[in-house]
C-alpha cells in the first residue's frame, strides 16, 4: 500500500490561514490502513485545526468527509454538496487524492495533509517499512524476492558495494544491506551461481525517468 | 588490449607497481595538487585522482587529473556512479580522454548522506560492474554504452575497479571480484588493510580461482596518523577492519606520526610476499608527503622506466 505521515499541524494551519471555513476529506483505502488519513485522523485533525484557530481568536469552521477511494474520480463526486461554500479543501489522502480533489474543483484552494512516503507494508503494528521502487520492470525473480532498486541505497543491480558491514548498509546501522539479505537468501536456495551473472544497465525509461506514466487496458475500457 | 596507459605497460611487464592517490582540495586552485604531483612524480608510477570521495564537493577529477599529468605524473581517474547519469558518464570520459588521460577507475562512490550535500538527489544510473562492463565495451568494441557505434576515436583506457576484503559477506568478496573482473576490469585496487590475516585469506581465495592471473591487484595500504585517526576508521567507516593491536601500537608510540609511517612500510614489506599482489596503492589520506618516504624505506625506489 502507500504509506504517507501527516505533516506538522502548523503547516497545515499555514496553508488554510485566510480560509474561515475548510472541508477536511479523508481516504478510506491505503492511509487509512497506514493510520493516516482514515476517519479518525480526519476528525482528529478537524479538531486541533479548530482548537488552534480558537485560540488565535480566529475560529475556523470544519466539515469532514471520508472518502471510499481519492483515488477514483467518481469517488470524489459524491461530496460536491459539501464543497460549495468551503474556502478551501485539505486532502487526507495521498498525492493521489489531492489532485483528483483539485482536478474536479478547480475553484478551490485544495491543500495536501500528508506526505506520501512509499510504497510499503507493515511488519510490525507502527512501523512502515519500504519495499517496492515502483521501477516499472520487476527484477525480484532475479534477486531472490529482495528489492535491490529500492533496498539499497545506491540502487546496485550487482552488489553488494564496499559499504556493507555486518549485514548493515553504510549508510545507516539502522538500515539492512539488501544485497547482504539477497546473498543470503541466494545461498539457503542454492543459487549463488545466479549472482555470478553480469545484470546489465537498467532500463530507466520504464520508471519516472521516462516521464509521467500511463497504463492501459483496452478490455476492461467502458464506452 | 594495449592502451597507451604507462601503468599497464608497467604491470604488464611483471613490474611491482607503486600508486598513490591525491585528494582534489574543496576551492578552485591546483596549487596544492600541483605540488603534490612534483612531490610524488618520481616516487610513484601513477596516482588516483578521487572523484568528490565521501561525497564532498571538490575540484573535479578530471580536471585535476590534468594539472597532476601536466607536471609528469600519470593520473588514475575515478568515476563515481553517485553523480553523473549514462549520458555525463561517457561525455566526461570522452573529455578525459581528449584530455590525455589513460587510466580509469570506476567505482559505486559513497553515498551523499556523508558528504557536504546530504539533500542532493542519487544518479546510480549505473554501477560500478556495469560502468567497467560499458566502458570496456567501448574500448574493445567501439560501442557507446547504448550500442551505438563510435565511429572514431574511441576512448582507450586502461580499466581498473575496486575490491574491498573487509566488507560482508566475506565469502562473496572474491565472486564480486571475479565479476569484475569478468565485466572487463584489468586492476584492481583494494581498500585499505589493516587486518593483514584477512587480506591474506582473501588473497588465498583469489588464487584458488586464479582470479590473479587475470588482473593486476594492488594492494591498498594506509599511513595512520594517530590512534584516534585509527579508532576512526574502525568505528566510523563502514566496510574498514582496523585490529585493536595497530590502534593499541599508535598509543603507545612516544612520536604516533613516525609509528604510524612504521607500521605502513612493514605492511608493505609484507604484502611484497603475498602470492598473486601486483603492486600497492598508498592511500596517504591528506598527508601526501610522507608517500615518498614510505616508497624508499619499503625498497620500491626508484621506480622501473618505462618506453
Amino acid at each position: 500500500m502507500i504509506i504517507a505521515q501527516q505533516k506538522p499541524i502548523k503547516d497545515i494551519a499555514e496553508m488554510i490561514a485566510d480560509c474561515k471555513k475548510v472541508l477536511l476529506v479523508g481516504c478510506a483505502g491505503c492511509v487509512t490502513v497506514c493510520l493516516a488519513g482514515g476517519e479518525k485522523e480526519t476528525e482528529i485533525l478537524a479538531a486541533a485545526l479548530r482548537i488552534m484557530r480558537r485560540l488565535q481568536d480566529n475560529p475556523l469552521e470544519t466539515v469532514t468527509y471520508v472518502a471510499t477511494r481519492q483515488c477514483d474520480p467518481e469517488y470524489i463526486a459524491t461530496m460536491d454538496n459539501l464543497v460549495k461554500d468551503v474556502d478551501a479543501i485539505i486532502s487526507l489522502a495521498c498525492g493521489v487524492g489531492v489532485q483528483y480533489i483539485a482536478e474536479r474543483y478547480h475553484d478551490k484552494w485544495v491543500v495536501p495533509a500528508l506526505d506520501t512516503k512509499f510504497i510499503g507494508g507493515s511488519k510490525v503494528h507502527g512501523v512502515w517499512e519500504e519495499k517496492c521502487g515502483l521501477c516499472g520492470d520487476c527484477v525480484l525473480h532475479r534477486t531472490g524476492g529482495i528489492c535491490p532498486i529500492i533496498r539499497c541505497s545506491k540502487s546496485i543491480l550487482n552488489g553488494p558495494c564496499g559499504g556493507s558491514q555486518y549485514g548493515k548498509c553504510e549508510i545507516s546501522k539502522d538500515v539492512d544491506c539488501a544485497w547482504q539479505l539477497i546473498y543470503d537468501r541466494m545461498k539457503a536456495l542454492g543459487r549463488l551461481d545466479k549472482l555470478m551473472e553480469i545484470q546489465p544497465p537498467k532500463d530507466w525509461s520504464k520508471s519516472r525517468d521516462g516521464g509521467p506514466r500511463k497504463a492501459i487496458r483496452e478490455d476492461v475500457m467502458i464506452g | 588490449m594495449k592502451t597507451e596507459s604507462k601503468l599497464q605497460k608497467l604491470l604488464d611487464s611483471g613490474h611491482f607497481a607503486v600508486t598513490a592517490e591525491i585528494g582534489p582540495p574543496k576551492h578552485a586552485s591546483a596549487h596544492g595538487i600541483r605540488h603534490h604531483a612534483h612531490m610524488l612524480k618520481n616516487y610513484v608510477d601513477a596516482t588516483n585522482i578521487t572523484d568528490c570521495q565521501t561525497a564532498i564537493v571538490r575540484l573535479s577529477s578530471i580536471a585535476a587529473a590534468v594539472h597532476i599529468r601536466d607536471c609528469g605524473l600519470e593520473p588514475i581517474v575515478q568515476m563515481t556512479c553517485r553523480d553523473r547519469n549514462r549520458i555525463a558518464i561517457q561525455s566526461d570520459l570522452l573529455g578525459a580522454y581528449s584530455l590525455g588521460i589513460r587510466n580509469l577507475l570506476c567505482l559505486s562512490g559513497d553515498h551523499q548522506k556523508f558528504g557536504n550535500e546530504p539533500s542532493a538527489k542519487n544518479v546510480y544510473d549505473i554501477d560500478s560492474i556495469q560502468l567497467i562492463y560499458l566502458m570496456r565495451r567501448m574500448r574493445d568494441e567501439k560501442l557507446f554504452f547504448s550500442g551505438e557505434p563510435i565511429k572514431e576515436h574511441e576512448p582507450r583506457f586502461f580499466i581498473g575497479a575496486v575490491a574491498n576484503p573487509f566488507a560482508d559477506p566475506f565469502e562473496f568478496r572474491v565472486a564480486r571480484l571475479e565479476k569484475k573482473v569478468e565485466a572487463g576490469a584489468e586492476f584492481i585496487q583494494t581498500q585499505c588493510i589493516f587486518d593483514m590475516e584477512r587480506f591474506e585469506r582473501f588473497m588465498e581465495m583469489v588464487r584458488e580461482r586464479g582470479i590473479h592471473e587475470r588482473v593486476h591487484i594492488l594492494a591498498g595500504v594506509t599511513p595512520l596518523k594517530s590512534w584516534r585517526a585509527a579508532k576512526y576508521l574502525q568505528t566510523s567507516v563502514s566496510g574498514m577492519i582496523v585490529p585493536d593491536d595497530i590502534v593499541e601500537r599508535l598509543k603507545k608510540a612516544e612520536d604516533p606520526k613516525r609509528e604510524g609511517i612504521e607500521i605502513c612500510i612493514e605492511q608493505i614489506k609484507h604484502i611484497r610476499n603475498i602470492p598473486g599482489v601486483h603492486g600497492v596503492h598508498i592511500m596517504a589520506i591528506a598527508w601526501e608527503e610522507v608517500v615518498p618516504e614510505i616508497v624508499e624505506r619499503s625498497g620500491l625506489y626508484p621506480r622501473p622506466k618505462v618506453e
